[in-house]
């Protein structure tokens, strides 16, 4: 095994013209990967740079100048060109220039295509970090962030590996693809990381023979053909016998249908496509997790002692170097329970739970869940980004080439052999076995020998690491000027509503998201529009905003560096809630570590590139002078403030996060100075990673969420809309700006404003806080009163149903485009209670499904969780409210659709809405619906145009 | 085409092994109760007879040891998969010795033999349930972690999971595949505990046949060919209510096997015997 690592560095060296050539070539080439990754649209040249561009005002970090300086490359703003090296599945060395700020996803689109590769999903790319661990790059992420480096020495080392294991590779859509699982499992036979037996070896074995050599054919191989080939990690006589028994027997078996039967054979072994991670339990006993398809095992030694499917499990959260499953009530059981796990250290504790994330939505989930899909979302959380299986198996149905021609290298040899591009192959087992190396004895010889052959290149990545943390520990003093102006900001936020805990509290703190919407909206939609029209009430809300303001400045200042509290209630306010407040209604953290250095802190902090500062600044500059503030003073508020609603785009998510890491680096700082790498991962606060809090309903509810590439659009449109809205101005109407309308139709406000709703029925109490902060929304919101509408979706559609009956409630409103008046989806209701400003003519229909009981009022049941999403197209605008309660033992879920749709008089209304209903009950097969509310709302009074 | 997994409850083989006279007074049991050798005897020739001439199988029968009052019992003393056996350790010290003569007769078979060295590990093949997919292993008195492990390494293609074993002698005490993937249970409630521990455990989806007596549970499933599905089961002389609830299963053969004697003994169906698939499954 220690043979043959001597060829792998020199290798590199003397393709690495032929494959630079192919890069170039590779680079100009017009390339179609907007399909997955939208932000990396294509590779070809004018994509890149916008691509370039997007990196510039997102994440990038070079405004750092303390750590500009640390390399002389840096300096140097052009293009940088860098090569990666990536061991390919067969062994084989691919090696491709990409841009060096240029995101993984280009990276991985490119080996995808050299290997001409469709259904990518299942594969990714590794990194060895400095532990020589393997990681998984973030294809959204930019390849210098992800590894740990010192780029400037050398190629970039990457490993193209299968990332999730598909079930049933039958399932594939292309042999190429299972082609390359074969190889990638070959390798995890012969690396000991899939153990099996005797038997096994050799039928796999025996289907590897056939499939790279075709019919056994005894002029040309001879007897000991089978000694060539490394089929299993101690390969005896006794098992190449067997192998070529079974060969012999495989006559006129193409290689499609050997690997086929190899995958047949391998899929069945109870450690396929587990991947397993090192940890100790409560009593510090020595364990395995495993990460699979379907959940998370855990074995003692070679035994499974437990196993948490991905239902079983409610959150997955990391601190530290602990990582904590919570588990869902078991049938008898009345309380979740939360488990721990300690990991070797912080990163492994990380890597452990990114990966279940990630394979909880590729396996578990319909789509994945969209982090930036709310305006003022929190949304800096990893998630997973690519397809699910379930998309990816959708999308590769469509794959209409004809079957790819390509040839099977011989992997896997003792001896060299010529690989596909004609490089020589490089023994990647021994890589990749340096996965088990600690779980087997007998590859830990191997592990040295790579070691080794790696030396030079550790070093150089060690001066990288070090170099770097020293970046960053240059970098701290930037740091607070950057928290400093988001911080009040944030605190201010915080003050609504106090630290408490319970659901109660979470769903109070929801409410104060609402408050804070409708204090944010006014502002923006008057920056925009004339400062006179705004109203009173709403300036008394600004003013209260920036009192709020001043008192957090204030509290900042004192406290300096004090942590938890202000920072973490920022994210109170803002819609994503659901996933952010655990059921504790303790804040759940995002991944920020995946952010990587204060710098992007620092880029984010840029609104400046915002069109709509200008107009911001100067709007509440003068507004402040208005309300007799000093000049200085009015001046020092009015950027941050005008700062802070730039934020409040769609980059709100990204801001976050690097307030957060900012926010982190202080406690790094203060925590582990010595430590200045780990900072971007040491955040000490809740870094938790909620799955959303019951994965049924996550399930669901991403359903619905399907749409997303408009999802995403629409993000970027609020931005967009915001912008041409200042262009436009308003329409000078005394009640809402236009910004203000359109935001508040916007779907994106529909859940906060439906959420009290939802859970009145179900406990009464929190009906009361729900009402109470809707009141107090109420006030602040004024007579418009456009936003505060929580009490208004109706109740009479929460129809319980029996054991696991489900209800599907739609309401479908048809809404003309430019209404003025109350939102549309603020329905009957609030159009009566509130004064509209448009006259609308409302129909409501009921249609209510017959075997539906009304007890629900009588036994309101336990509310387990409720959620909601919302996704938009064009015309129309799905809420989804997902509850989950228990009624005497009974768990009911209950999926309420509110599907808006908007247009002018000439859309066929009942074709819509037979097709929500038709969609509805495809995506949820095994639920019924139980009602159906149709709500028609016609303009009469035609007004506001813009 | 060699499949691995393939074929679960086919079986060519089975080893058994006479009773010895010391099996009335010496062998060990959890009850008090008198045994009757010769009705033993009895019940274990037709056991054997319906092995033999009703399935086809090739009985191979080992001489009673009386030094070995227990050996009648074989199953605990290997458990066999594949082409793969392991000769147990088992938990009781005046048993260890039944596995010399099993070992010797898998050798025969030209079974790949793994041995327990492990002094510290204990298994009995009556805590081990083979579904056809993985392994269970019950922690009973008679089978601890280490051995669970050992039978984890020996048979790698398989997951391998503990369940305690509360009450009962072992895991099978109260439960066996009752088909492809088709788990007998007891209704008491450490086997229904028991049953939800597999449950929890398994990536696969199990049936479960409920059957109202524990012991019940414990019945023998074979996929013959020309014969299909194949149930030895209890008599209806033993648990009237338990036959009731095997007589719906329609797909199967059913053969009523007596154990009157042995379960004295704590010895159940599938106690009694070693199965064992020599032909290579075809798919």
């Amino acid at each position: 095994m220690t043979t043959e690592s001597g060829s792998e560095s020199k290798q590199p060296q003397e393709n690495k013209e032929a494959e630079k050539s192919k890069a170039a070539e590779e680079q100009t080439s017009p390339q179609n990967q907007a399909e997955k990754f939208p932000a990396a649209a294509g590779h070809s040249t004018p994509a890149k740079r916008e691509q370039e561009q997007q990196g510039e005002d997102q994440v990038s970090h070079r405004s750092s100048t303390s750590r500009l300086s640390k390399s002389p490359l840096r300096g140097v703003r052009k293009v940088k060109i860098m090569q990666c090296k990536v061991v390919l599945l067969d062994g084989s060395d691919y090696t491709v220039d990409v841009e060096k700020r240029a995101k993984a996803g280009v990276l991985f689109n490119k080996i995808c295509d050299h290997l001409n590769l469709l259904e990518k999903d299942y594969f990714g790319i590794t990194y060895r970090d400095v532990e020589s661990q393997k990681n998984w790059l973030d294809p959204t992420k930019e390849l210098k962030k992800q590894i740990r480096t010192k780029e400037s020495n050398g190629p970039w080392n990457f490993a193209f590996n299968v990332k999730f294991y598909p079930p049933d590779p039958a399932q594939l859509s292309e042999d190429i693809t299972r082609y390359y699982l074969c190889l990638q499992l070959r390798d995890d036979v012969v690396s000991g990381r899939l153990p099996c037996s005797f038997a096994t070896h050799t039928v796999l074995g025996s289907y590897t023979v056939q499939s790279e050599l075709g019919d056994y054919d005894p002029e040309e191989m001879g007897s000991d053909y089978v000694s060539e080939l490394r089929l299993a990690p101690n390969q005896t006589k006794e098992l190449e016998d067997k192998v070529m028994e079974l060969h012999k027997s495989y006559k006129g078996m193409t290689p499609a249908e050997a690997e086929m039967h190899f995958l047949e054979n391998a899929k069945k072994l109870s450690m396929y496509g587990v991947d397993l991670h090192h940890a100790k339990d409560s009593e510090g006993v020595e364990i395995m997790l495993g990460v699979c398809a379907s959940g998370l095992l855990i074995y003692r030694d070679k035994l499974r002692i437990n196993r948490f499917a991905w239902p079983k499990i409610l959150k997955i959260s990391y601190k530290r170097n602990n990582f904590y499953i919570k588990i869902r009530p078991g049938e008898f059981e009345q309380f979740e329970s939360t488990i721990g796990f300690k990991l070797p250290n912080h990163r492994a504790a990380k890597r452990l739970w990114k990966v279940c994330v990630e394979h909880h939505t590729f396996f578990r989930l319909v789509s994945p869940e969209a982090p930036q899909k709310k305006f003022l979302s929190l949304g800096s959380k990893f998630r997973y980004s690519g397809r699910t299986q379930a998309q990816t198996r959708r999308a590769s149905s469509q794959i209409i080439r004809p079957a790819p021609f390509f040839e099977r290298t011989s992997s896997k040899r003792y001896n060299m052999s010529r690989s596909l591009d004609g490089a020589t192959i490089a023994e990647n087992h021994d890589t990749l076995m340096k996965d088990s190396s600690a779980k087997a004895t007998t590859i830990i010889t191997t592990v040295t020998a790579e070691k080794e052959e790696k030396t030079e290149q550790e070093d150089a990545q060690k001066d990288a690491t070090e170099a770097h943390e020293a970046g960053a520990t240059t970098q701290e003093p930037k740091r607070p000027p950057h928290a400093y102006t988001a911080d009040p900001l944030r605190s201010e936020l915080s003050l609504p509503s106090s630290p408490v805990l319970s659901t109660k509290v979470r769903r109070r703190r929801r409410e104060g998201s609402h408050k804070r919407a409708s204090s944010v909206s006014p502002v923006k939609g008057s920056i925009g529009c004339r400062r006179r029209q705004a109203h009173a009430d709403r300036k008394a809300a600004l003013l209260e905003e920036q009192e709020l303001l001043l008192s957090a400045r204030k509290q900042r200042l004192e406290q300096g560096k004090r942590r938890s509290g202000t920072l973490f209630s920022f994210s109170l306010h803002l819609p994503h809630l659901p996933s952010i407040l655990d059921d504790d209604g303790y804040i759940t953290f995002p991944d920020l570590s995946e952010m990587s250095f204060l710098p992007e802190c620092a880029q984010n902090f840029l609104p400046i590139k915002s069109p709509s500062l200008i107009p911001c600044f100067l709007f509440i500059f003068f507004f402040l002078l208005s309300t007799s503030f000093s000049v200085p003073y009015a001046l020092t508020l009015s950027f941050p403030l005008a700062l802070c609603l730039c934020y409040l785009e769609p980059k709100a998510a990204s801001l976050t996060a690097s307030i957060a890491q900012g926010y982190h680096d202080h406690d790094s700082s203060e925590e582990e100075e010595t430590d200045s790498e780990r900072t971007d991962f040491a955040f000490d606060g809740d870094v938790t990673v909620t799955e959303s809090e019951a994965d049924e309903e996550s399930e669901t509810q991403t359903q619905d969420t399907e749409p997303l590439p408009e999802v995403v659009k629409h993000q970027t449109n609020i931005s967009e809309l915001k912008r041409s809205f200042l262009e436009t101005g308003g329409s000078g109407m005394p009640g809402l700006t236009e910004w203000e309308k359109r935001l508040s139709s916007s779907p994106l406000r529909s859940p906060r404003s439906d959420e009290a709703p939802m859970i009145e029925p179900l406990e009464p109490q929190d009906t009361k806080d729900g009402q109470q902060s809707g009141a107090e929304r109420n006030e602040e919101a004024g007579p418009k009163g456009t936003e505060s509408t929580p009490g208004c979706v109706s109740s009479s559609q929460q129809v319980p149903s029996g054991q696991e009956k489900t209800a599907v409630a739609m309401e479908t409103g048809a809404v003309p485009d430019k209404t003025t008046g109350p939102t549309p989806l603020d329905s009957v209701e609030a159009a009566s209670k509130d004064v509209p400003v448009v006259h609308t003519e409302t129909k409501t229909i009921t249609y209510e499904a017959a075997e539906v009981d009304t007890n629900g009022d009588a036994d309101p049941g336990v509310l387990l969780s409720a959620q909601t999403i919302t996704s938009e197209t064009t015309s129309t605008t799905t809420t989804t409210h997902i509850t989950k309660t228990v009624k005497g033992g009974i768990s009911e879920t209950r999926i309420e659709k509110r599907i808006v749709i908007t247009g002018d008089a000439d859309i066929d209304h009942d074709e819509a809405l037979a097709q929500a209903i038709k969609e509805a009950k495809e995506q949820h097969p095994d639920m019924s619906v139980t009602k159906v509310v149709v709500h028609k709302e016609t303009e009469i009074t035609p007004e506001g145009e813009d | 085409m060699a499949g691995l997994m393939a074929g679960f409850g086919h079986y060519t083989h089975a080893i058994v092994r006479g009773i010895p006279a010391s099996l009335a007074t010496e062998a060990l049991r959890t009850s008090q109760a008198e045994v009757d050798l010769d009705k033993a005897r009895g019940e274990h020739d037709a056991y054997v007879q319906v092995l033999r001439t009703r399935l086809g199988l090739e009985v191979v029968e080992l001489p009673a040891d009386e030094a070995l009052p227990d050996c009648v019992f074989v199953e605990d003393a290997a458990v066999v998969c594949g082409d793969t056996a392991l000769i147990t350790r088992p938990g009781a010290e005046s048993r260890r010795g039944e596995t010399e003569a099993m070992k010797e007769a898998l050798k025969d078979l030209k079974m790949n033999i793994v041995e327990i060295t492990d002094e510290n590990a204990t298994l009995d093949g009556g805590d081990v349930l083979f579904t056809g997919r993985e392994f269970f292993v019950g922690l009973s008195k008679r089978t601890n972690q280490r051995g669970a492990e050992i039978l984890a390494d020996a048979f790698k293609d398989y997951a391998v999971s503990t369940v305690p074993v509360l009450e009962g002698l072992h895991l099978k005490s109260f439960c066996s595949m009752g088909g492809p993937g088709l788990i007998v249970i007891g209704s008491s409630d450490h086997a229904q505990k028991a049953l939800k521990i597999m449950q929890q455990m398994s990536d696969h989806r199990y049936d479960k046949l409920t059957v109202p007596d524990d012991l019940a549970a414990n019945c023998i499933y074979m996929n013959l060919p020309n014969k299909g599905h194949v149930l030895l089961h209890c008599t209806t002389e033993e648990f009237p209510e338990s036959v009731k609830v095997f007589e719906k299963l329609k797909d199967h053969m059913l053969i009523p096997v007596s154990n009157l004697e042995k379960v004295k003994l704590d010895g159940a169906l599938t106690c009694c015997s070693v199965l064992i698939n020599k032909k290579k499954p075809d798919n």
